[in-house]
């Protein structure tokens, strides 16, 4: 069961043979065992999950049964749930029950999908190891002495471990396809707008987007199906047409044009992933895809500029922790300032911090043309950048990180050589594009290789029939840990 | 360019966050390694370039003047760290 896609659960639960509160009391159970080791889930609360799976069992028992409904997910901890501790990674939130649910979540909750927990994160979704969670870092499945990628590292793991059929996540610079790359699953960044950011605590507004975390491109599809659509409570929220985004699953890929920027496959490319993503190709080709060489000639600088416009945002969103409203407030103070700068010190981790300070700097009298505004020309350039390949090709295809999961604590020292695990993330989220992380191989040491889709703006679809035709002839999303 | 601990402190005060010498200090070696990776951009010619503040080019929805909200006080003050008569404590600010 625990390998079962999300279509074979959802047609266990339509023929009666297994109920939605089975299902959860199943991972629940797997949760217990495998958390201790793995620390994917902040909160797990049995009582209220199972609360949830009867809910949904008596949708279906009504006939009001979705494609989905009684099969469980996990929830990355920077969704506000309802009743929930939501912690976003931060012991500035240690203690916020969420009084109201984020849009994403209300999605799930009318789909009759149960939650079984919230996943464990990198402090505010700053982080591509889990290690700056307040809650502890999370181990990857694969090995456990390494790191399983971040932000959204819990939900890659769970997923990976099969502690959760399905998860979400969040990726402001990579922070779904990076971990789903490191721990072996599929992950979907969708075009900036297509998700709700209502009740998702807020990194980097222009950039942060809701995404599916799973096992394959199919399940992907199912979920994004649940996810998106028009919110009014997000002002960024698009208003579209709802889609299927099942509908291309099983087109064939004759002449498709996958573009390969040189700029991806330069220096700084581990070989062994720089092998599987060759190999990934040679699959897509013997499918009937075209490799056609494109370039992204600015994408060099999608890291500096992140690293502006991202704790610029943070900076600003991040100046509503203060310790009046919800959440920590230090213990002694003298004086409201006082007050302020103690509980914001004490609250906030290392990396918090850091970015907070980038971003108050780059904004700051004298600085902000030459960072701020800068680094938002150069974004333009670096959009215009995908425009022009998306002339001679139909999706970008390339590595997703530059390596394999490495040890943990081997780059907690250095945040700029963490800052590096992004290079081939970064650019989507700056043009606001789709990306997407499917397994495509391991290395020598048996970690995963993640191969990554950029589509072009709403090629959602095109991109999950991509991957699903790649995953139809080969298994390597289908592996999962031994031992675990 | 390339920050003083002073520097560091006077950013500190801007965001309300208290740091002492020796975080300074830290902070400051670290922060530079990242301004100098950012100041890699600085080369770019970006005359007559466009800023890009968003993904998408939408304007502000406007909504009608009525009223969504319910009041809710009670709720969200009950995860308030310090709350009296409906009102949310601070330390005193006017003498």
């Amino acid at each position: 069961m625990m390998e079962s896609s999300l279509k074979m659960l959802a047609a266990m639960l339509a023929d009666k043979r297994v109920s939605s509160r089975e299902l959860c009391q199943s991972w629940l159970t797997r949760i217990e065992a495998l958390n201790p080791v793995l620390n994917a889930f902040i909160t797990v609360d049995a009582d209220k999950t199972l609360a949830e799976a009867t809910l949904a069992d008596q949708m279906r028992a009504n006939g009001q049964a979705g494609p989905l409904t009684g099969v469980p997910i996990a929830h990355k901890d920077i969704f506000c749930t309802e009743g929930w501790l939501t912690s976003c990674g931060s012991k500035m939130l240690h203690n916020f029950i969420a009084p109201y649910d984020a849009h994403v979540i209300k999605r799930f909750k009318a789909a009759g999908m149960p939650s079984l927990g919230k996943t464990n994160m990198d402090e505010f979704a700053m982080g591509s190891s889990n290690e700056t969670s307040y809650f502890g870092a999370v181990k990857n499945p694969w090995n456990t002495a390494y790191v399983p990628g971040g932000s959204s590292g819990g939900a890659a793991a769970c997923v990976a471990a099969r502690m959760a059929p399905a998860a979400t996540g969040t990726d402001t610079g990579g922070s779904i396809r990076q971990p789903a790359a490191l721990c072996g699953i599929t992950g979907l960044k969708p075009t900036y707008g297509l998700v709700s950011r209502f009740g998702m605590i807020a990194f980097a507004s222009s950039l942060d987007q809701a995404g599916p975390m799973a096992k394959s491109a199919e399940d992907c599809a199912l979920l994004l199906n649940v996810m998106t659509g028009f919110d009014p409570n997000d002002s960024t929220s698009l208003e579209r047409e709802k889609e299927d985004y099942n509908r291309d699953l099983e087109q064939p890929l004759a002449g498709v044009r996958v573009g390969l920027p040189r700029e991806f496959f330069a220096e700084g490319l581990n070989s062994e992933v720089a092998a599987a993503v060759e190999a990934a190709i040679g699959e897509l080709k013997k499918l009937g895809a075209i490799p056609v060489e494109v370039a992204l000639p600015n994408s060099q600088l999608a890291i500096p500029v992140y690293y502006v416009l991202a704790p610029a945002e943070a900076s600003s969103n991040l100046s509503r922790f203060d310790g009046v409203r919800y959440g920590y407030r230090a213990p002694e103070y003298t004086d409201l300032n006082d007050m302020y700068s103690k509980t914001r010190s004490q609250g906030f981790g290392d990396e918090v911090k850091r970015r907070i300070l980038i971003g108050a700097y780059v904004l700051s009298h004298g600085y902000y043309d030459a960072y701020y505004l800068q680094a938002q020309k150069i974004r333009r350039l670096i959009a215009n950048d995908f425009t022009e390949a998306f002339k001679s090709c139909d999706m970008i295809l390339g590595p997703t990180a530059p390596g394999t999961a490495f040890k943990l604590g081997e780059k907690a020292d250095d945040p700029v050589s963490m800052y590096l695990n992004d290079l081939y993330t970064i650019p989507a989220n700056l043009a606001g594009l789709p990306g997407m992380s499917l397994p495509c191989g391991f290395d020598r040491k048996g970690l995963p290789i993640g191969l990554q889709l950029v589509g072009n703006y709403f090629a959602e679809a095109k991109m999950l029939n991509v991957a699903h035709q790649y995953q139809r002839v080969t298994n390597w999303h289908s592996r999962a840990p031994e031992g675990i | 360019m390339s920050l003083s601990p002073d520097d560091v402190k006077r950013i500190a005060r801007l965001a309300r966050i208290e740091i002492s010498d020796a975080e300074a200090d830290v902070s400051q070696t670290r922060l530079n390694a990242i301004f100098e990776l950012i100041a890699t951009m600085q080369a770019v010619d970006t005359r007559d370039i466009n800023p890009m503040a968003h993904a998408q080019d939408v304007s502000q929805r406007l909504r009608d003047d009525v009223v969504t909200e319910t009041d809710r006080h009670v709720t969200f003050q009950q995860i308030a760290p310090a709350v009296e008569r409906n009102l949310y404590l601070v330390p005193k600010v006017i003498e």
